[in-house]
C-alpha cells in the first residue's frame, strides 16, 4: 500500500449507546503509514470512535453501530466479516496497561500463540523482536518468566504494546495510552508511535495537544460527536479552518 | 471544667450546656468503638471456647483409648467401649469429595455463563432461581434425594457398574451436598467474575482471541484465588450439613469402597444417635469426640487452604 491512501475509511458512522447519540454521521479516511490523532474534549466520544474500528463495542449490550468501517476495503461491520479476523490486523494500547496474568514471555507470545505458532524457536524468534522493537529487551532480557505485574507502569505499557505488535498487526489503536505514565515513559512511548509509522498505520486518541503535535502528521478535531476539523498537523493546530478548533487549540473549550 | 467561666470571642459565657453535650458525644463515640471490640473478641473467642468444650467433654473417651486408636480403628463396638472412627471420617471425606467433584464444574461454566455470555435481563432473571436455592431447608433436599437420586441411582446408574446397590450410597449423599452448595458456590464466583476489568478482557479480544480463549487463558487464571477460595468455603460447608446427607448415605459404618457403598459420615452419626444411646457408658464422650474431629478437620482445612492461597497469590505476583 502506497502512503497516504486510506486504511481505515469511516462512512456515515452513527453510534448509540444506551439511547445517547453519541457518534453523528462521521465521514473519515485515515491515512496508511502515518500518525494519525483523534483530539478533542472530554465525552466527545473519540474513544467510542477508536473502538469502533475494531468492534470492541460488540462486548458491550447497549451499543448501535450504524454505517460502514472499511479496512483495507473490507466493511468489518459486515455480518459476514469475522472480528478475530479484523482485531489481528490492530494492535490496541488501552490508556493503562493490562498485562495478561501470565510472564513477560507469555504475555507477547499470547497473540502469536492463539494464531497457530506453536513452535518454541519460532516464538523466541518473535518475543525478542518485538522486545527489542518496544526498547524493552534490554531491561527484561534476564527476567522473562516472571510475572509481567512485577513490571513499571512504563515498562507494562511497552509489553502490551509488544504484545499487539506480536500479531503482526497493519494498525495500532492507541487511546490516551501515555495518560497513566510517568514522563520519561511517556516519551519513550512517543518515539516508538513516530519509528513505529515507517511500518504502521497509527491512529491515536490523545487530549494532550502537544502529543499530538509531536507524534502526528494528521489531525482529526472531534467535538460533541462530529468531526470538527480533519487535515494534516501543521494546519490544524496552527492555522485552524473553524471557529471551533480555534478555541480548542487556544484552550478555551476544556 | 465547672467553676470558671469561658467568654466566647463576643464576650458572652458558652453555654455549658452545649460543652457537656459535646463531651457527652465524644465518650459515647469511645463506648461504641470499645462495645465493637468486645463483640468482636467474644465471637472469635467463640471458637476457642467451642474447641475446648468439646476437647473437655472428649477427655473420658480418650483416656479410655488413644488418639491414633481412635483415628485409625475401624471397630465400632459400645457396649464393648471399642470407637473407631476411621469409617465416619471416610464417609465424611467420600461424601464431600464426590460433592465438590460433581459442583464445582458446574458451579464454573453456570457462572461464566451468567456472567459473561447471559444477556442482562436472563442475568436477573437466573441468579435470585440460584439464590432461592440456597434458602431451601436441608431436609426438603434430603427428601429430594431419596424420592428421585436413590431410585436413579439404584435402577439407572449402579446397574451399569455394580451388580447390587440400594441406592442409599455415599453418591447420593455426594449428589443431594452438590446441590446445596451449588448456590454458595456461583453466587462467590459470580462476584469474582463480575469484578474482573473490561480492559483485560479486551486486551485480549483485541489480539485476535476469542471469547472462549480469552475466558479459558486469561479470566479463569486471573480468577483462580477467587475459585479457590469459594471450593473452600463450600467444602467447610458441606463437612458439616447433617440432615440431608444423613436421610440419603446410607448410615452404615464402614469404609467405602465405591461411590455405591453406603457411608456415615460425621455430623450423621451425631445426630442419628444424640440423646437415644446415652445410657452406654463412654458414648456421649464418643460423640463428643466425633464433634471435636469435625471441628478439627474443618480447622486444618481452612488453615491448609489459606496457606496455598497466599502462596498461590505471592505466586502469581511474582
Amino acid at each position: 500500500m502506497t502512503k497516504d491512501k486510506a486504511h481505515i475509511s469511516v462512512q456515515d458512522l452513527n453510534v448509540h449507546i444506551g439511547g445517547n447519540h453519541i457518534l453523528k454521521d462521521l465521514n473519515i479516511d485515515i491515512p496508511n503509514k502515518s500518525v494519525t490523532s483523534i483530539i478533542g474534549p472530554s465525552g466527545c466520544g473519540k474513544t467510542t470512535l477508536l473502538k469502533t474500528f475494531n468492534r470492541l463495542h460488540d462486548t458491550a449490550a447497549d451499543v448501535k453501530v450504524t454505517g460502514k468501517v472499511l479496512v483495507d476495503g473490507e466493511d468489518i461491520y459486515d455480518p459476514n466479516t469475522e472480528i478475530t479476523h479484523i482485531r489481528k490486523k490492530m494492535g490496541l494500547l488501552s490508556q493503562r496497561p493490562y498485562p495478561l496474568p501470565m510472564s513477560i514471555y507469555d504475555n507477547v507470545a499470547y497473540g502469536p500463540r492463539i494464531h497457530g505458532t506453536r513452535k518454541k524457536q519460532d516464538l523466541d524468534i518473535i518475543v525478542e523482536k518485538q522486545l527489542k522493537a518496544t526498547a524493552l529487551w534490554n531491561e527484561v532480557k534476564d527476567r522473562l518468566h516472571s510475572s509481567a505485574t512485577r513490571l513499571s507502569i512504563g515498562q507494562q505499557q511497552r509489553l502490551c504494546l509488544a504484545r499487539g505488535l506480536a500479531v503482526g498487526p497493519e494498525i495500532i489503536l492507541g487511546d490516551e495510552s501515555t495518560s497513566a505514565l510517568d514522563p520519561v515513559s511517556t516519551s519513550i512511548i512517543e518515539d516508538l508511535f513516530v519509528k513505529l509509522k515507517q511500518d504502521y498505520s497509527i491512529v491515536l486518541v490523545t487530549h494532550i495537544l502537544r502529543q499530538a503535535a509531536r507524534v502526528s502528521d494528521y489531525i482529526i478535531f472531534v467535538y460533541d460527536g462530529r468531526i470538527v476539523e480533519y487535515g494534516k498537523t501543521e494546519q490544524v493546530l496552527r492555522n485552524p479552518r473553524e471557529e471551533l478548533t480555534k478555541e480548542y487549540v487556544k484552550g478555551y473549550i476544556v | 471544667m465547672i467553676g470558671y467561666v469561658i467568654l466566647s470571642q463576643s464576650g458572652q459565657p458558652i453555654n455549658y450546656y452545649i460543652q457537656l453535650m459535646q463531651r457527652i458525644r465524644l465518650l459515647k463515640d469511645k463506648i461504641i468503638s470499645k462495645l465493637m471490640l468486645l463483640f468482636t473478641i467474644l465471637s472469635v473467642s467463640l471458637v476457642f471456647i467451642i474447641g475446648i468444650g468439646l476437647y473437655y467433654k472428649s477427655i473420658p473417651v480418650l483416656q479410655n483409648s488413644t488418639w491414633g486408636h481412635l483415628l485409625t480403628s475401624s471397630v465400632w463396638k459400645p457396649l464393648k467401649g471399642l470407637f473407631g472412627f476411621y469409617p465416619y471420617i471416610m464417609g465424611t471425606l467420600w461424601v464431600t469429595g464426590i460433592a465438590i467433584i460433581i459442583a464445582l464444574p458446574l458451579c464454573v461454566l453456570t457462572s461464566l455463563y451468567i456472567v459473561e455470555y447471559a444477556h442482562s435481563r436472563v442475568r436477573r432473571i437466573l441468579m435470585p432461581f440460584v439464590n432461592l436455592l440456597s434458602g431451601i431447608p436441608p431436609v426438603i433436599f434430603g427428601v429430594w434425594g431419596v424420592l428421585f437420586i436413590i431410585p436413579l441411582i439404584q435402577d439407572h446408574i449402579a446397574p451399569h457398574f455394580v451388580e447390587f446397590s440400594t441406592g442409599y450410597s455415599v453418591l447420593a449423599g455426594g449428589i443431594v451436598l452438590a446441590v446445596m452448595i451449588f448456590p454458595l458456590i456461583v453466587s462467590i464466583l459470580n462476584e469474582v467474575l463480575r469484578t474482573m476489568p473490561q480492559e483485560l478482557k479486551d486486551a485480549s479480544l483485541a489480539l485476535g482471541a476469542t471469547k472462549w480463549e480469552t475466558i479459558k487463558k486469561v479470566i479463569l487464571r486471573k480468577a483462580l484465588p477467587g475459585i479457590i477460595a469459594a471450593t473452600v468455603l463450600a467444602i467447610s460447608r458441606a463437612f458439616g450439613e447433617t440432615i440431608a446427607v444423613l436421610m440419603v448415605c446410607g448410615n452404615n459404618a464402614v469404609v467405602p469402597h465405591s461411590v455405591f457403598d453406603a457411608g456415615y459420615p460425621l455430623p450423621a452419626l451425631i445426630a442419628n444417635n444424640y440423646g437415644d444411646m446415652m445410657s452406654i457408658p463412654l458414648y456421649d464422650s464418643a460423640l463428643m469426640f466425633a464433634a471435636l474431629l469435625l471441628f478439627i478437620i474443618i480447622l486444618l482445612f481452612n488453615i491448609i487452604s489459606r496457606i496455598i492461597l497466599s502462596r498461590l497469590e505471592r505466586k502469581m505476583a511474582a
